[in-house]
């Protein structure tokens, strides 16, 4: 039997190929923006995973100003630093070569309790035996592990260092690497040392201080750390994409639903059980929300290749981390797309499923067209838009944290969508007063008839509005708040590094009388209120006191800084809950005044400024390599530290810097932009299947009206227009939605995420270009229904008054 | 004899192929010759031309907390290749034994850069930050630190060094294999043991084994049992047993004042009393011990069963006591146990 309702619930579809593409595609597009953006994340983090486990330690890197000397190495490893170095290099077109010292690789081997000791300092080689490579000729340098990749370009032998070394194929080697001992690689890139050293932090405390000109940069764990907040924001992304997406299956199931009631009717009064009826129609959903959810795992695959580039850029210009460009297809993202795609498909179609549990056996079967909102429902709809607002405004307003961030807009969207039939309602009441005319009145009431079977649609829409506003005015509020801030805290027209301190010696005294001002640009690595961080030590100069950004200062702030109290960034204000005249632990044994908080865009670590003397009073061996130069004429200043003996890219100007500001600037964004033009397409979608479902049903209420002398034509014309109107109006009301979610971005989330909070901005001309995208998606939604309308042959007018429906 | 077996017995492990060459080919490398007569401060120092070495301490101590603690610092050296003295690799490994926990670090190096060596005298001999360094190899300072625990000691030898098997060439099978081995087993040491609750000050005694070879086991040989206990009247004994292929087991007497009387083998027994699962396996962790020859007859407890050495070439070491015939303290070094 239940052989016989399965089909007969399928037939359905059979007759309705467009409604169950419909309903697939729309499944499909939410799963896929979903999924690619876990693609996204699960990628990115892998990457961090293993760049971590890679270095054999998530504690951090040591660089200086130049190569590291093996014997800086070797003094440091006497002196109980935990450190492995790494040299690398391009030995062929993409193929580099790593050099790494297979016996320290894995850190100093904990000196931990119990059975959980130790092996740590074996992995770097065993790492090697499980590759087959014989870790004797690995550290004398004869064998080299290769990624299976490069050996097609090099082959298993190659000449390095004027040696030739075998190379074994390993998963070892990150993709296009050679993996060598440092004695070979070192030979093999003509290098005196070591680009870094990696600290491993499972190591005991170091006995010394850490070598002069060398400091460490934070990684692994960190990296993970930061990003999280970025991570974050592309999954709220991605699930408010996925919540448009799920208007459209709504709208599908619901429609599916009412239209067989007639076919329900049947089936129960033939004797199948009201669960056995509503368990087969939710199997049937399993199924096709199982075959829409393989496609837009498909799909969102598609969507993360292509945007992972651009997050990468974004992920390395903000945070440092580095994150391979290449997608694999991961089992979770994978799973976890066609699991949100049952359980939306399943809840979307809640309602409708318990309709048809209720529906008694021998109710009317008579289709009502849609489901008409009754009074009660717009009511109830108006009271949990009002709800949800409050909501909203209320966590904004007394809670903290990130998550509040997030239910404020989560709040917010939802409120505002539900808002909308009622304001749509009332708006067309309002309008229809105004229009005279018979045509134009029969307009506004049938419009405002159809309300309730394109609200959801017209929902979508304005979710995906309001995202964009929301969005493009948050970072065009950053870009633009960020380029000013460029522009005051680059007040220095010329920027140099030095290879060394002594180096450094001789350019001040070079330099002293041929610019108008040396500012050092120094800092030392510490702990800022038990956070890492760095403190930067300020020459007490015009500079400054003309330009630096202050978001908050006591009176006389630079003279106060150089009477030893100091300014801190606004993230550490913020984290710390510190302003102005509160006291900040700086290092051990050193704690000052607050004189000052600047803003520090772009920077996720803690930093502080003290004033130059007092720096090098506590720090008298921290060494300075750069310098802010100001000067009348950079151009000569330039090519006259070049003549002096300054590489060209240790000599960088002004404009450079903002340069490649803005363009980490601008990558980092570029994911959001893509974003938002998928989400709105969502929404033309949902549009174009609801148009489309009510097209059919439409002709009772438009063959009279056809009968009446209005033409086809006429008729579908009016259809566009309709939707173009409401579009419109939906479209006007999502600006104020879309400000508001700008606020709690840059108000709320953003100070969560990234410590700054930052002045909003608004940009008419982008609204301008919206609301045309919108109209343009409306007109384009509704104009092949509109198309089909005015095409329709007569016959099917007519046959609507011989169905007498 | 201790670890240059356990480096050629562990090939799972990359570093124990790479110490030993798979241990079966002693091509180019030196081997052991009983003619050889080994002499002071000289073979103190590394004897490249031999494949693998070690220098061995262990110490038996006393805290001011009246408790027992157990240290275990030990230098391995390892010759990539013969007749290349920069060509080595170090390892050290560092053990601290508490009656509740134990803790275990390892270092590896390369020779040749100064990350790792020994110099005979002053003798000196280091891994990164740890080190055995004094005026000769009877007056060291010796320093081991994890994250967890470090520990320094002064060691001051107050008897002679003394020469293992016939004048210091140890036979460790039936067919034949050997190693040169000498010990200073009458170390008086002091210090602090940094442990996470905070240092404690201890006093006791410390062992120090030194022993290189080339090829020192023979194949079907898989692991042994090594004692090293120190009398109540001042005596000293070591014995061992090497099983599989038949055991083989070797001891030596050590009265008072060094004069040692060594013991080929058969005459030491050894037999486990009870076993207990340390690190998933199980590890004969109480043993009786008899050397009828000098009327020995002890049964030894552990300080702390779990003494594990969970290193990448994992084995058990550990201290103990001991009761029966005699009395007194000591140290146990098994191998092989999978």
């Amino acid at each position: 039997m239940r052989g016989a309702v399965l089909s007969a619930l399928l037939s359905h579809w059979r007759r309705r190929p467009l409604q169950l593409a419909t309903l697939i595609l729309g499944l499909a597009l939410a799963t896929a923006l979903w999924t690619g953006v876990q693609a996204i994340n699960a990628e990115a983090r892998a990457s961090y995973a293993e760049a971590s486990e890679a270095l054999g330690a998530g504690g951090g890197r040591i660089v200086g100003t130049g190569p590291i000397p093996p014997e800086t190495w070797v003094a440091m490893r006497r002196a109980g630093w935990p450190v492995t170095p790494v040299v690398e290099g391009e030995i062929a077109e993409g193929v580099r070569l790593v050099g790494i010292d297979g016996l320290t690789a894995g850190g100093a081997g904990p000196f931990a309790g119990g059975g959980e000791a130790g092996g740590r300092a074996g992995e770097g080689a065993a790492t090697e035996a499980e590759d087959g490579v014989d870790p004797l000729a690995f550290l004398r340098g004869e064998a080299a592990l290769v990624s299976p990749e490069a050996v097609a370009a090099l082959g298993r032998r190659a000449v390095l260092g004027g040696r030739e070394v075998a190379l074994v194929p390993s998963a070892a080697a990150g993709t296009g690497e050679v993996v060598a001992d440092w004695t070979l690689a070192l030979d093999a890139l003509g290098r005196e040392g070591f680009d870094r050293l990696d600290l491993s932090p499972a190591g005991p405390e170091p006995l010394t201080p850490l070598p002069r000109g060398l400091r460490v940069v934070s990684d692994g764990g960190d990296v993970a750390r930061l990003t999280d907040s970025f991570h974050l924001n592309l999954t709220a992304f991605g699930l408010l994409s996925f919540a448009v997406g799920l208007f459209i299956v709504q709208s599908s199931v619901a429609l599916a639903f009412e239209q067989r009631r007639p076919a329900f009717r049947t089936l129960r009064a033939l004797g199948v059980p009201g669960g056995t009826l509503v368990a087969l129609a939710a199997g049937e959903l399993v199924v096709l929300s199982l075959v829409a959810g393989a496609a837009g795992v498909l799909l969102g695959w598609a969507v993360a290749a292509a945007l992972l580039p651009g997050v990468a850029a974004t992920l390395e210009g903000l945070y440092g981390a580095e994150v391979d460009g290449g997608l694999s297809l991961r089992p979770a993202w994978a799973l976890s797309g066609l699991g949100i795609a049952v359980a939306g498909a399943l809840l979307a179609s809640v309602s409708a499923l318990w309709k048809l549990w209720r529906l008694p056996p021998l109710a009317a079967g008579q289709p009502r067209a849609w489901a008409r909102a009754s009074g009660r429902t717009a009511l109830w709809q108006g009271a949990a838009a009002a709800g949800l607002l409050a909501l909203s405004a209320a966590v904004a307003w007394a809670a903290d944290g990130l998550v509040a961030g997030f239910v404020t807009l989560g709040a917010l969207l939802l409120g505002a969508a539900l808002a909308l039939p009622p304001v749509l309602s009332l708006t067309l009441a309002w309008g229809a007063r105004l229009v005279r005319g018979p045509q134009a009145e029969w307009f506004m009431a049938d419009t405002r008839q159809q309300l309730p079977g394109l609200s959801l649609a017209l929902m979508a829409l304005l979710l995906a509005l309001a995202a964009n506003v929301g969005v493009s005015t948050m970072v065009g509020s950053f870009r633009g708040t960020f380029t000013g801030w460029l522009d005051q805290r680059l007040a220095a027209e010329l920027y140099i590094t030095a290879g060394d301190p002594a180096q450094a010696e001789e350019i001040e005294a070079f330099l002293a009388p041929r610019a108008e001002a040396i500012l050092p640009i120094w800092s030392v690595p510490t702990r800022i209120g038990g956070v890492p961080g760095e403190i930067y030590g300020v020459r007490d100069h015009a500079t400054y006191r003309d330009n630096w950004p202050l978001l908050e200062a006591a009176p006389d702030v630079w003279d106060r800084l150089q009477r030893g109290e100091v300014l801190i960034n606004e993230q550490t204000a913020r984290r710390m809950s510190l302003g102005v005249g509160d006291a900040v632990a700086l290092a051990e044994g050193w704690e000052a005044r607050v004189a000052g908080v600047y803003s520090d865009y772009g920077n996720p670590a803690a930093q502080a400024m003290a004033g130059e003397a007092d720096l090098a009073r506590r720090y008298p061996d921290a060494p300075v390599f750069r310098f802010g130069l100001r000067t009348g004429d950079p151009e000569g200043l330039r090519a006259a530290l070049i003549e002096f003996g300054l590489p060209p890219e240790a000599v960088i100007d002004q404009a450079g810097i903002k340069a490649f500001s803005l363009e980490v600037f601008d990558r980092t964004f570029a994911v959001t932009a893509a974003l938002n033009v998928l989400t709105l397409s969502v929404a033309g979608f949902a549009m174009l299947a609801s148009l489309l479902t009510l097209a059919a049903m439409r002709l009772p209420q438009l063959a009279p009206v056809w009968a009446l002398g209005v033409t086809r034509r006429r008729l579908g014309w009016l259809e566009l227009l309709r939707s173009v109107m409401l579009a419109g109006i939906t479209a006007v009301l999502a600006l104020p939605v879309g400000l508001a979610l700008a606020w709690v971005l840059l108000a709320v989330v953003n100070v969560e995420a990234f410590g700054w909070r930052l002045p909003m901005r608004v940009f008419p001309g982008d609204w301008m270009v919206l609301g045309g995208a919108a109209l343009l998606a409306a007109a384009l939604a509704a104009a092949w229904p509109a198309r089909r309308l005015a095409t329709l042959p007569p016959r099917a007018l007519i046959a609507v008054f011989v169905q007498e429906r | 004899m201790r670890l240059i077996c356990l480096l050629v017995l562990l090939p799972a492990t990359s570093l124990a192929q790479g110490f030993a060459g798979l241990g079966t080919d002693a091509e180019g490398f030196a081997l052991p010759d009983p003619d050889y007569a080994i002499a002071f401060p000289r073979d103190h120092g590394p004897h490249s031309d031999y494949r693998i070495e070690w220098w061995y301490v262990t110490a038996t101590l006393t805290g001011e907390d009246g408790r027992d603690y157990g240290v275990q610092w030990t230098l391995f050296r390892s010759a990539l290749a013969p007749g290349e003295a920069d060509a080595q690799v170090w390892m050290g490994h560092a053990g601290i034994t508490t009656p509740e926990r134990h803790f275990a670090a390892e270092r590896f190096a390369r020779g040749g850069v100064g990350l790792a060596g020994v110099e005979a005298e002053p003798f000196r001999a280091w891994i990164d930050e740890w080190s055995m360094e004094g005026p000769s190899l009877s007056d060291v300072t010796m320093t081991a630190r994890g994250p967890e625990a470090g520990f320094a000691l002064d060691l001051v030898a107050e008897g002679p060094f003394v020469l293992q098997g016939a004048l210091g060439y140890s036979v460790k099978s039936a067919e034949g294999q050997a190693s040169h081995y000498y010990s200073q087993p009458f170390y008086r040491a002091e210090g602090v043991i940094d442990l996470p609750s905070g240092p404690v000050a201890v006093a006791g005694d410390a062992w120090l084994d030194r022993e290189w070879s080339s090829q020192p086991l023979s194949e079907g040989q898989t692991g042994w049992d090594w004692f090293s206990l120190s009398f109540e009247g001042g005596e000293r004994m070591m014995g061992f047993r090497l099983r599989g292929g038949g055991d083989y087991t070797s001891a030596t007497w050590i009265e008072a004042d060094g004069t040692p009387t060594p013991y080929g083998d058969g005459a030491l027994r050894v037999t486990p009393l009870r076993v207990a699962e340390v690190a998933g396996r199980d590890v004969p962790v109480e043993w009786r011990v008899e050397l009828p020859a000098e009327g020995v007859d002890v049964r030894t407890v552990p300080l702390n069963e779990d003494a594990w050495m969970g290193v990448s070439v994992p084995y058990w070491e550990g201290p103990l006591r001991f009761e029966g015939t005699h009395e007194g303290r000591g140290y146990l070094e098994m191998t092989g146990y999978e």
